[in-house]
């Protein structure tokens, strides 16, 4: 254990480490992997729609193949990159912005993050067993019912999967927050991206669960013969549509919320000002979450609720741009008066104030139902969704990496890859999902194979395929300077910009294994700020060194979750045929056994020596 | 050169204006030149909220352009700290309070359109078709009219009409933008909605509910007449001569196939031959009434229409709409009788009335 016998041993044994551990930086690092890996694959899956829809009646994919690539596009993206790439964040940053060793379990975490990852392995399987899951990354039933082979059942034994493990680690994350701040760190001083982090593992908590009820009741229909879903047995679909959108809008913001967290770090460090209305941005964090949960109608506004129902939700979706638009503006005067300095992650996060406040327009018009009558289900909402999650949560995931990247791996990114990455990227988008707007107002509505010829929608389609060949370079470019940085990147120091504010900045690039030497002793809002302008270079430590407790590695949490898996491949196909019954019993026993070894051992962890505590630099 | 100015500026203007026309889409397709109750009420909202967002856009971008020029960290100044402001109060309530005007602002006209497009205490009085939604194509049957017929639904112009409708199968989503907005098509329950258009026209409607395959092919029309020719069309389909004996030897194979092949399974050839009077049930025809497929606007809803057409999807269903209920239902078809049959259909034409009266 420890890093200095990682640092020595061969290959074997640091994949061992990689496989057991259960360090938040490390865990972290493992989130942002996956989640990238993901994220290429989801943004291919983009290109290839971009290119059947480059000219009218094209026929680069079939139309079963075109409903595969949509709906693994879209889970892909939202379950599989943008999820865990946040988490994979949270994980690494939030404990040492509140001077945490480590999160409160971290076990759990580990569990957690090898059932999102086997999760998104189970679900991209499924293109190679006879076909991925065509029911648009929303399922509907009673398509999803009725969709033939195992395509939709791998979505749902996916998805269950990865949400057991987003589930995980919201609680995880909250007991963090609440149980771990270093002494003096109190809630109003804590950063806006950990207060961000903490609101959205409780949108987690309550969201995640809906969409479970709703995966089983999709599994019982698909696996086991039952009707939740059946009209014609009495059921209803409409029913899904409900579970889905009371997880799904709520999911929105478990994607924004870290994203708006992110810039409230980052606008402050390069504009050396304090972050503007700090009370406001939390209470206004609180208040798009409690309204987050209240809205999810308004995904449903042509199902035929009838018009109370979608006065009560229009209005109620409306409400929500007022804490939103509280939030742009304090960033706005945040700037205002400061000290800016430009460089990629600024880019980013200046890029995002624009594109996502047209995200936030266009919501506010989709808001309003009677309009949506007309903007529902049509490119209208594609650029609408695009421009609130990539101008939002991709922008805010690039310039946190650019960001926090020195931190975490002790190298600056390249500054003229990441400008190249981000003029074409910015541009590309813009080009990509503006005219969609236009087009789906024109007549054309989402999720369609073709568009006809001499409809008007030629020129359209044309200039957004155009648009997502820029972002794919942008993304190339991007690639390409992570992999130049790990080589021959600059090394960058402890406060890596030199206007840090908070306190990961306090400790090494990247930071020693267990954060902090000593507990820091927290002084206010911004702590490190505050110590560098009394003239302090480092933390006041608020103990002496002593000895630290620290959790042991675990395998558990991996074999466990390749039980699970095997046990859902199991409930996947003894529909078929009974004898894989023997993977549901199986896996579920290797998954049950790894709980009971849990449970019945004890592991209290170990403890780093004084002296060698006293051997690190910090 | 001023001559030259002149006429760079005509042109400069003309372009503008073909490109914002472009924009626009297309006639009878595009949401944004409404011709009909739905869409004119949708769109006033589009453009009531597309300003008061413009307005919003505008001083977060002067704000914004503003800090950034102002504010900007210059030579020298690499040591200089900025006053740490906390915030200001003034500032918040102000950006507090008027976006919440802002959101009244929208929300009253929403509320009302909302409530006035759900009105149904007069639909006894109008005309009322049950829809159904079927993979991938449309069933329209006239209440109290003994009349039905597919993909083309003849409505009088300056008329409300009111829609009932079902999905026999999966969800799925009607909607004519020029003339309304849309309404999912359920299977469970009936969704009751009503269109009127201003004017005559072919009004192309669309599927926006993802349902499958050949989702993006489900096109269907509703073709607008004016009162009088909706009156003699409701005539002529109440009384179809079914017995009438197709006028050439060519039509007269053909229905001789269509019946030997059993087509008839599935497709009625009369419009009031109907087991599903008085509300939609799921028990609808299981393949489009054909009884004046001879006027249809469309093959299969959007292929042109002629007889080339016609025979191809008759031939080879599945390479025209992938995933579609007919595919290998019924015996293969060589060339000539498939054209026999194509012969035959093609003259079912029992109205004068037809989608070109509509002007198309």
């Amino acid at each position: 254990m420890g890093m200095t016998s990682a640092q020595k041993s061969g290959f074997g044994a640091t994949l061992w480490d990689w496989l057991t551990t259960v360090d938040h930086k490390k865990i972290g690092i493992l989130y942002l992997a996956a989640g990238a890996f993901f994220f290429l694959l989801g943004g291919l899956e983009a290109v290839i729609i971009r290119i059947q829809l480059i000219s009218p009646e094209n026929d680069f994919i079939s139309a079963g193949l075109y409903n595969e690539m949509i709906t693994m596009h879209g889970t892909t993206m939202i379950f599989f990159a943008a999820t865990p790439l946040l988490f994979g964040l949270m994980n690494y940053i939030m404990p040492l912005q509140i001077g945490a060793r480590d999160v409160a379990f971290p076990f759990l975490n580990s569990l957690g993050f090898w059932l999102f990852l086997f999760g998104g392995i189970m679900l991209n399987i499924s293109w190679f067993t006879g076909g991925a899951p065509d029911a648009g990354w929303t399922n509907y039933a009673p398509l999803s019912i009725q969709s033939p082979g195992h395509g939709v059942d791998y979505y749902v034994m996916g998805l269950q999967l990865s949400g057991a493990g987003t589930l995980m680690s919201g609680i995880n994350f909250i007991v963090t927050i609440v149980l771990m701040r270093a002494p003096g760190m109190t809630y109003m001083r804590m950063p806006l991206f950990t207060w961000t982090t903490f609101v959205t593992s409780i949108l987690v908590l309550f969201a995640f669960p809906a969409l479970t009820v709703g995966l089983f009741l999709m599994m019982f229909d698909r696996m086991f013969g039952s009707a939740f879903f059946d009209a014609a047995l009495g059921g209803n679909a409409v029913i899904w549509q409900h579970l889905f959108w009371i997880f799904g809008h709520p999911e929105v913001y478990i994607l924004i919320l870290p994203a708006f967290g992110v810039f409230s770090e980052i606008l402050p460090t390069f504009a050396k000002k304090r972050l503007f209305g700090y009370t406001a941005m939390v209470f206004a964090t609180f208040l798009i979450a409690f309204l987050g949960f209240m809205v999810w109608a308004h995904h449903m506004f042509t199902v035929g609720l009838g018009a109370v129902a979608n006065s009560i939700f229009a209005v109620a979706t409306m409400a929500i741009a007022v804490p939103t638009g509280i939030k742009i503006f304090n960033w706005l005067f945040t700037l205002w008066g400061g000290s800016i300095k430009i460089n990629s992650a600024m880019l980013w996060s200046l890029a995002f104030i624009p594109s996502f406040t047209i995200g936030g327009m266009t919501g506010v018009m989709l808001a309003s139902s009677v309009a949506d009558y007309q903007y529902h289900d049509t490119y209208f909402v594609v650029g609408h969704f695009h421009y609130v999650i990539v101008g939002g949560v991709v922008f805010a995931l690039l310039a946190a990496m650019h960001y926090w990247w020195p931190k975490m791996f002790g190298r600056y990114l390249h500054e003229g890859m990441g400008q190249l990455a981000f003029w074409t990227f910015f541009i590309g988008f813009h080009l990509t999902f503006f005219i969609q707007h236009f087009l789906g107002l024109m007549g054309m509505p989402r999720r369609y194979w073709v568009f006809l010829e001499n409809q008007g929608l030629d020129t359209g389609n044309w200039i957004s395929t155009l648009g997502a060949f820029f972002m794919t370079f942008g993304v190339i470019v991007f690639v390409i300077n992570m992999i130049y940085t790990t080589i021959k990147g600059k090394k960058a120091p402890g406060d890596a910009w030199g206007t840090g504010r908070t306190l990961e900045w306090a400790t090494a690039s990247p930071p020693i294994h267990f954060n902090f030497k000593q507990m820091p002793l927290v002084r206010g809002l911004d702590p490190l700020w505050i110590e560098k302008m009394e003239g302090n270079e480092k933390m006041t430590p608020a103990e002496p060194v002593d000895e630290i407790h620290m959790p042991n590695g675990s395998i558990l949490p991996l074999i466990m979750t390749i039980g699970f898996f095997i046990a859902s491949l199991g409930f996947i196909y003894q529909a078929g045929n009974s004898y894989w019954l023997i993977a549901v019993y199986l896996g579920m026993a290797i998954g049950l056994i790894c709980m009971l070894i849990r449970s019945l051992k004890d592991d209290h962890g170990y403890h780093i020596p004084k002296e060698e505590v006293e051997r690190e630099d910090d | 050169m001023r001559g030259w100015m002149g006429k760079t500026k005509v042109f400069f203007v003309f372009a503008l204006l073909a490109l914002f026309l472009a924009g626009c889409g297309i006639e009878n397709l595009t949401a944004l030149e409404p011709k009909g109750y739905g869409a004119e009420k949708a769109m006033d909202l589009i453009i009531l909220t597309t300003l008061i967002m413009i307005g919003v856009f505008i001083v977060v971008m002067a704000i914004y352009v503003i800090t950034l020029v102002r504010f900007r960290r210059k030579k020298g100044q690499e040591d200089h700290v900025p006053k740490q402001v906390e915030g200001n109060h003034k500032l918040e309530v102000i950006w507090t309070v008027i976006p919440i005007i802002l959101v009244l602002v929208i929300a009253v006209p929403t509320v009302l359109a909302t409530f006035d497009l759900a009105d149904d205490s007069r639909a006894d009085e109008l005309i009322n078709v049950n829809v159904k939604g079927n993979q991938y194509w449309w069933h329209f049957e006239y209440q109290g009219e003994e009349i039905q017929t597919s993909q083309d639904l003849y409505i009088p112009t300056g008329e409300r009409v009111y829609l009932h409708m079902l999905s026999s199968d999966v969800i799925h989503s009607f909607w004519v933008p020029s003339i309304s907005g849309k309404m999912d098509v359920n299977a469970e329950n009936v969704n009751t909605m009503y269109i009127e258009a201003y004017e005559e026209g072919v009004y192309w409607g669309k599927c926006a509910e993802l349902c499958g395959p050949s989702h993006s092919l489900m096109d269907f029309k509703v073709i607008a007449v004016s009162p009088d020719e909706y009156d003699a069309w409701v005539n002529d389909m109440q009384n179809i001569d079914t017995e009438a004996e197709p006028e050439n030897a060519v039509a007269q194979e053909g229905q001789e196939l269509f019946e030997a092949n059993n087509c008839m399974n599935c497709h009625a050839t009369d419009a009031a031959a109907s087991g599903i009077e008085g509300g939609p049930q799921n028990n609808g025809p299981f393949g489009p009434n054909l009884s004046n497929f001879g006027d249809r606007s469309n093959v299969a809803g959007i292929l042109e229409h002629n007889k080339e057409n016609l025979v191809d999807w008759l031939m080879d269903p599945e390479s025209i709409k992938p995933g579609n209920k007919m595919t290998d239902q019924y015996p293969e078809l060589n060339q000539d009788e498939a054209e026999s049959i194509a012969e035959y259909l093609l003259q079912l034409q029992p109205s004068e009335i037809t989608p070109e009266s509509a002007g198309d």
